[in-house]
């Protein structure tokens, strides 16, 4: 079964040399400034390569770039959360020895557009005929339209939506790459221009060039590595509609509450055992539905939790989203490639903002307008 | 009048009645009849017992506001701000649509209100069913 605990690690991972504004790359350069920074980290060349797994470009592409011959390889793209599915993919293929080395690779011209791929939905779709006539204009306005449901289900106000990204920039201000490190207040988000009744432009995630590449291997290998060696110790994965308006509760993701309880039960571990927490957060809403689909809060309850500062630098005993997240940091479009990269560094104890002494990290990913999930437990102890 | 024209639907033949209906002025969604589940979007089986005896009515074209966000910046088609919504309809299912005859503020999109669909002919192939609130 995936993620027998502590079976497989990650020995390599690196982000782009730069984030944010690089016009000087196309997307497949992106990929490959990353995968070239990974590989260097772990001291492989393209030749230890067996197995590759990648999204927005397709494998065939990123492998005869790079000059790998796989010998599996894993395409799955279901929005920014395929690089958790190609964690928990590449994990099972280790373990089943279908190949021992495997580079996932993300870039994404997302603020340049330098050769970027954007797949377009077709007017037959399902999504075509029965959402965009509708006059819906990307994320901000899809990923979006469960919110107000939630907000009169718990009583959540729009001050307290503000919150997340306030907290979230008190984390950014302690990495030199995030994006926006000045500190905000609630104020500043509600007087921030409207985007899309009830979201505000600094609840909205960035849009930014960069990319990243992890390398994991077994993990009886892994301490032949030069980087302190990151264990998988469960993981979950999960699809649900491509339609937001589809979704079966505006106030929940069912494939947030597949993926995540999938990996807890992986790994084996109680919410009080972990130590850090990442939640993709395109919007400022979605750590709110993590932290309560993952079992970390009850319903409703998440984002009195955040506004009682449980996930805050500092006082927090929850630290969520240390590197300033989608909102602060950097957001290319799919932005869980840089969700992992950040739970990879604090469990090798060298983020910006370290947690001191974290030994589990819990990392999850939504794909689409909540289409899809993964989730990934790292641990930086073998044997946990 | 807003500048462009809204994305237009192309039916699909597992889809066609959906279009046939709004044409007419109905609503037209989908029933089991092994386990009498309502459905949309429309498919030829069921999603939830996967059966292919499946049938098509006409609903009552009546729901609630269930959720919506208001967009303010420019879409072909549209004259922002205006509100992209979903109903629920009095069958069960939820679908997206535009709510219309109604200021696109907050204050006058309140959940939960009753609603009732208003067809918009976009041309001779196209109707699209849209909301209003309810007269009644």
């Amino acid at each position: 079964m995936p993620g027998k605990r502590n079976d497989v690690a990650i020995v390599g991972a690196a982000e782009t040399t730069e984030l944010g504004r690089i016009p000087s790359l196309s997307q497949i350069g992106l990929h490959a400034d990353a995968a070239l920074n990974a590989m260097r980290d772990a001291g492989l060349g393209p030749k230890d390569i067996d197995g590759i797994a990648t999204a927005g470009e397709t494998p065939t592409t990123i492998a005869h770039y790079l000059g790998i011959t796989p010998k599996w390889v894993d395409g799955t793209a279901v929005g920014g959360c395929s690089f958790m599915i190609h964690v928990r993919h590449a994990a099972a293929a280790i373990e089943a020895g279908l190949c021992k080395t495997v580079l996932i690779t993300h870039g994404e011209s997302g603020r340049s557009g330098v050769a970027r791929s954007r797949p377009a939905v077709s007017p037959g779709s399902l999504q075509g005929q029965f959402e965009l006539p509708y006059g819906p204009m990307g994320p901000p306005t899809l990923f979006t339209i469960p919110v107000l449901r939630y907000m009169k289900t718990y009583g959540i106000t729009e001050e307290q939506l503000a919150t997340v990204a306030v907290v979230q920039r008190e984390w950014a201000a302690k990495n030199p790459r995030a994006t926006f490190r000045d500190p905000i207040t609630v104020d500043d988000v509600l007087n921030s221009r409207m985007i899309a009744y009830p979201f505000r432009l600094l609840m909205c995630c960035l849009v930014t060039d960069g990319g990243g590449a992890l390398i994991l291997v077994s993990a009886d290998r892994a301490k032949d590595f030069p980087q302190k060696p990151v264990y998988l110790l469960g993981t979950g994965e999960s699809v649900e509609t491509p339609m937001v308006s589809q979704m079966e509760d505006f106030t929940s993701s069912r494939a947030f509450r597949v993926a995540g309880p999938t990996a807890f039960a992986e790994a084996g571990i109680k919410h009080g055992d972990v130590d850090h927490l990442m939640i993709y957060d395109a919007f400022a809403h979605l750590p709110i539905y993590g932290l309560e689909d993952l079992g970390f809060c009850g319903k409703g309850e998440a984002a009195a939790f955040i506004g009682e500062r449980n996930t805050a630098p500092g006082t927090g005993k929850l630290p969520l989203n240390t590197n300033g997240g989608g909102l602060s940091y950097m957001h290319s479009g799919m932005y869980g490639m840089y969700a992992l990269q950040e739970s990879v560094r604090q469990m090798r104890g060298v983020a910006p903002a370290q947690v001191p002494g974290a030994r589990i990290s819990v990392c999850h990913g939504v794909g689409g307008m909540f289409a899809a999930s993964g989730t990934v437990i790292m641990t930086n102890e073998q044997g946990v | 009048m807003p500048e462009g024209q809204r994305p237009k639907p192309q039916p699909t033949p597992e889809t066609q009645h959906f279009w046939d209906g709004t044409k007419s002025g109905e609503l037209r969604l989908q029933r089991c009849n092994s386990c009498s589940k309502v459905y949309f979007p429309p498919r030829p089986f069921c999603p939830s017992c996967a059966s292919r005896a499946v049938g098509v009515f006409a609903a009552s074209g009546k729901g609630r506001l269930y959720s919506y966000v208001i967009h303010h910046r420019p879409v072909p088609g549209f004259t922002p701000p205006y509100a992209i919504a979903v109903v629920e309809l009095d069958e069960g299912p939820r679908m997206m649509t535009n709510i219309v005859d109604c200021p696109q503020t907050p204050e006058a999109l309140v959940l939960d209100m009753p609603v009732e669909v208003a067809f918009e002919k976009l041309d001779d192939d196209i109707t699209l069913p849209l909301f209003r609130p309810s007269k009644s």
